[in-house]
């Protein structure tokens, strides 16, 4: 006799099946795209909320930046989930977001402070991920908060969106799987940065540097030289000065008298905010050295160091990642919604941080599931325009992007407390793309670790 | 030459600092008897005094122009500060000269504070162990920080420099020397001869006042000047509200060279010590001939020629000093024979 006529029919198999199936809650993940949703660090089907996690500086040398940071991260929730005026959601391509969270989720979001300290920034990054729920933490303005938090979240199986990090090191030789870097780097600097130190200063200088003793100091510092010294300059000297020193007069005496013409500046934040007021006190720009008038560079710039140096900056060369003044629509479109939103200009600091957030959740969307592994192949080799620096691209080999950088001077007319930057030149994206395998690195597994 | 005077007017700059924050602290020493930890603390609400001061002169008004639009197209916020639209171009060089114009506003707040500092709390450790005074001090000047960091929050405020002070002083050619061949800028050496006036004028007033002359009678024999009919704890809180006044004035003109923030004081705190320990406790003449000394050696260790040699020899040049004074003199350079010797 079968077992069908022994009671078991094929009615019975099936029914039991789907109850079994439905018992165990396994439903939504089969119905779902993305029937692979295993169990992950966080999962927004599991917690019932989707939380992002912004863990930036709000006390310490780079605060300003870190505050303006939150403001974009801010900014960037309010869009996703359909409130504002939409920002660049209205002119990024391609765009999966509908304007009503991400999957039908609405974003909420915790926030930290870094305190611009590398262990208080991981353990901030920890904190969100392991009580907080965090699916996502992004945010830093120190290279070392960075590389510290992708790290760990590389660890802990969670994706990191790293907010202002300029260093090689980021997407080099420390890059992960799991983070992801939209701010330009160093060498991108260098290379953007150096036709126009030959333009305007020749090619027979000698330079001093002074390095902000930490990761992104030193690869900057290694970067510029490298592009200086290919254009004929010499390195008098490299010193390294203690983040957050303040006063600096004991590292600029040394260079009234060392024969150099040129001082590189390789500060950010609160740092340079000190240093170049300082050394133009010093009457560094007022003289005259190999008979050359002297000059000062700060290879990294942002309008909120601009505004904190007053008006030491003028004149000064550097580059940046975004500006404010720019006319493409994407840019427009930003600068509106943050002006109207905080009643300011935004800073680079808060434009790549809303962008990173706004390409975290597009990813989640276009995926289809907030399952990590699917997420970083959506952000892998994404090709996009219309978020403000022209056509952009996620490279897939370390996870940084490559698009337009920016080389700007300090207004030397300023017409308002905005107007502090000049863009000077726009460097394409092909010039400023490199070997990845220049700065070594292994990027690591896809398959995520459970938190 | 022109590197060694640079370096030297950098280490009288830097000294100057050092010695107006020790004199306050050893003056409270030498008279009291209290090790004063919240010294340091007096010195960071001095900065606070400019930060404070600027902040009322530059409370503004905001119109709306609608005649210009912002980069985001509403219509343009001009700020004004009050004391502009009141006083017109007055009221600019006011805002400008925030900075040294504070200290007429730090000087009777310091002197204030000073004297409830040492009436409210400072008095009753009189006749308690170093340690207890170590303790207590320390842990008014955590609640003092944390005062500050409630009202002024836990970030630096820069402070600007005067904008006719702004440059640098060609002080090559006042010496002789080729033109721009030594420049050092102007609010440091108005530091430098605001420190030595400073100096000059608790010397004068120690020196060549009669109640000058009792403090330092009272410094020497306490019991004796009591006996003889004056009231010498009256004179030593006078004494201590100098001290904070010392200190505060220290702080509001050193705003500009380093923007203040609630920490400043514990930095200085440390470093004001060493020069103490090393001029000698006690003694005002060891205090500013220690500071002045560390802040030049200070100066000459961060010469790239020492630093190639000795890396890192700047930032721990003071301590090295200040162990090998503990060990081979542990009164200090001018110290009183059995002070700290014990």
């Amino acid at each position: 006799m079968s077992d069908l006529k022994r009671g078991i029919s094929r009615r019975r198999v099936i029914k039991t099946g789907m109850a079994g199936i439905l018992a165990t809650g396994v439903s939504p993940l089969i119905i779902s795209k993305g029937a692979w949703a295993q169990e992950f660090c966080n999962n927004p089907e599991v917690t019932g909320k989707a939380v992002f996690g912004f863990n930036v500086p709000l006390t310490g040398p780079y605060t300003e930046e870190g505050l303006d940071s939150l403001n974009g991260y801010q900014l960037a929730v309010k869009h996703i989930n359909g409130e504002g005026d939409g920002g660049i959601l209205k002119t990024l391509k391609p765009l999966a977001l509908e304007g009503n969270g991400v999957l039908g989720k609405k974003i909420e979001f915790v926030t930290g402070d870094t305190q611009t300290n590398t262990d208080v920034a991981r353990d901030g990054a920890r904190r969100m991920i392991e009580r907080d729920g965090a699916v996502v933490v992004t945010g830093s303005v120190t290279s070392g908060e960075a590389i510290a938090q992708q790290a760990l979240c590389q660890e802990m199986g969670v994706i990191y969106m790293s907010g202002l990090t300029h260093s090689n090191d980021t997407t080099g030789k420390d890059k992960r799987r799991y983070g992801f870097r939209h701010f330009f780097n160093a060498y991108q600097s260098g290379v953007a940065i150096a036709p126009f130190l030959a333009a305007e200063y020749g090619n027979e200088r000698r330079a001093y540097h002074l390095t902000a003793d930490y990761t992104w100091g030193w690869t900057q510092e290694e970067s510029i030289k490298n592009a200086t010294e290919a254009l004929g300059w010499e390195t008098v000297n490299a010193v390294r000065t203690p983040l957050g020193a303040g006063d600096y007069s004991q590292f600029l005496t040394p260079v009234l008298n060392s024969g150099a013409d040129v001082l590189i500046l390789n500060h950010y934040g609160l740092d340079m905010v000190n240093s170049l007021p300082q050394a133009v006190q010093f009457g560094l720009r007022d003289r005259q050295v190999n008979g050359k008038q002297f000059e000062i560079v700060v290879p990294m710039f942002s309008e909120l160091m601009a505004v904190g140096a007053g008006e030491a900056v003028r004149g000064i060369i550097g580059t940046s990642n975004w500006q404010w003044g720019l006319e493409d629509e994407g840019t427009k479109a930003f600068t509106t919604s943050y002006g109207s939103e905080y009643g300011v200009p935004p800073s680079q600091a808060a434009h790549t941080s809303y962008v990173q957030a706004i390409l975290y959740a597009d990813a989640v969307q276009r995926a289809g599931t907030f399952y990590p592994p699917e997420v970083i192949r959506a952000l892998e080799g994404f090709e996009f325009d219309g978020a403000g620096n022209g056509p952009t691209l996620y490279r897939d080999a370390d996870h940084q992007c490559f698009k337009e950088v920016l080389v700007v001077r300090g207004n030397e007319n300023p017409t308002s407390n905005f107007d502090v930057l000049n863009v000077i030149g726009q460097t394409s994206r092909e010039e400023v793309i490199y070997d990845p395998s220049i700065f070594g690195g292994e990027l690591g597994p896809y398959e995520p670790n459970q938190c | 030459m022109n590197v060694f005077l640079t370096q030297l007017l950098n280490g009288l700059d830097k000294g100057g600092a050092y010695a107006l924050i020790a004199l306050g602290l050893t003056l409270v020493f030498g008279t009291l008897g209290v090790v004063n930890f919240a010294h340091g603390a007096l010195f960071m609400l001095g900065c606070f005094c400019a930060v404070a001061f600027r902040y009322l002169l530059t409370i503004e008004t905001v119109t709306i122009d609608p005649e210009q639009l912002s980069p985001w197209g509403a219509p343009l916020e001009v700020k004004t500060p009050v004391i502009q639209a009141w006083l017109g171009d007055f009221g600019a060089v006011l805002v400008d000269y925030s900075v040294p114009i504070s200290i007429l506003l730090a000087v009777p707040l310091m002197l204030l504070i000073g004297i409830a500092m040492e009436r409210g709390l400072i008095k009753h450790f009189y006749k308690r162990t170093h340690a207890e005074q170590i303790l207590v001090t320390f842990g008014l000047a955590i609640v003092l920080a944390e005062i500050v960091k409630t009202f002024f929050g836990p970030n630096p405020i820069p402070q600007p420099i005067p904008t006719a002070l702004r440059g640098a002083a060609d002080v090559g050619s006042w010496l002789g020397f080729a033109p721009h061949a030594i420049t050092y800028p102007w609010w440091r050496l108005i530091y430098l001869m605001f420190s030595g006036v400073v100096i000059a004028g608790v010397f004068a007033f120690l020196q060549f006042t009669t109640y000058g002359m009792v403090v330092r009678a009272g410094m020497a024999d306490r019991e004796a000047v009591s006996i003889l009919g004056i009231n010498i704890d009256r004179r030593f809180t006078v004494v201590f509200g100098l001290a904070a006044v010392v200190a505060g004035v220290a702080g509001v003109m050193y705003t500009p060279l380093l923007a203040p923030n609630y920490m400043l004081g514990m930095d200085f705190l440390v470093l004001s010590f060493v020069v103490v320990v090393v001029g000698g406790m006690g003694s005002l003449g060891g205090a500013v001939a220690a500071g002045f000394l560390l802040g030049i050696l200070q100066s000459f260790a961060s010469m790239n020629e020492v630093r190639a040699i000795f890396p890192g020899i700047d930032q721990v040049i003071i301590y090295l000093v200040a162990v090998v004074i503990l060990l081979v003199r542990p009164r200090g350079l001018m110290g009183r024979r059995g002070v700290m010797e014990g």
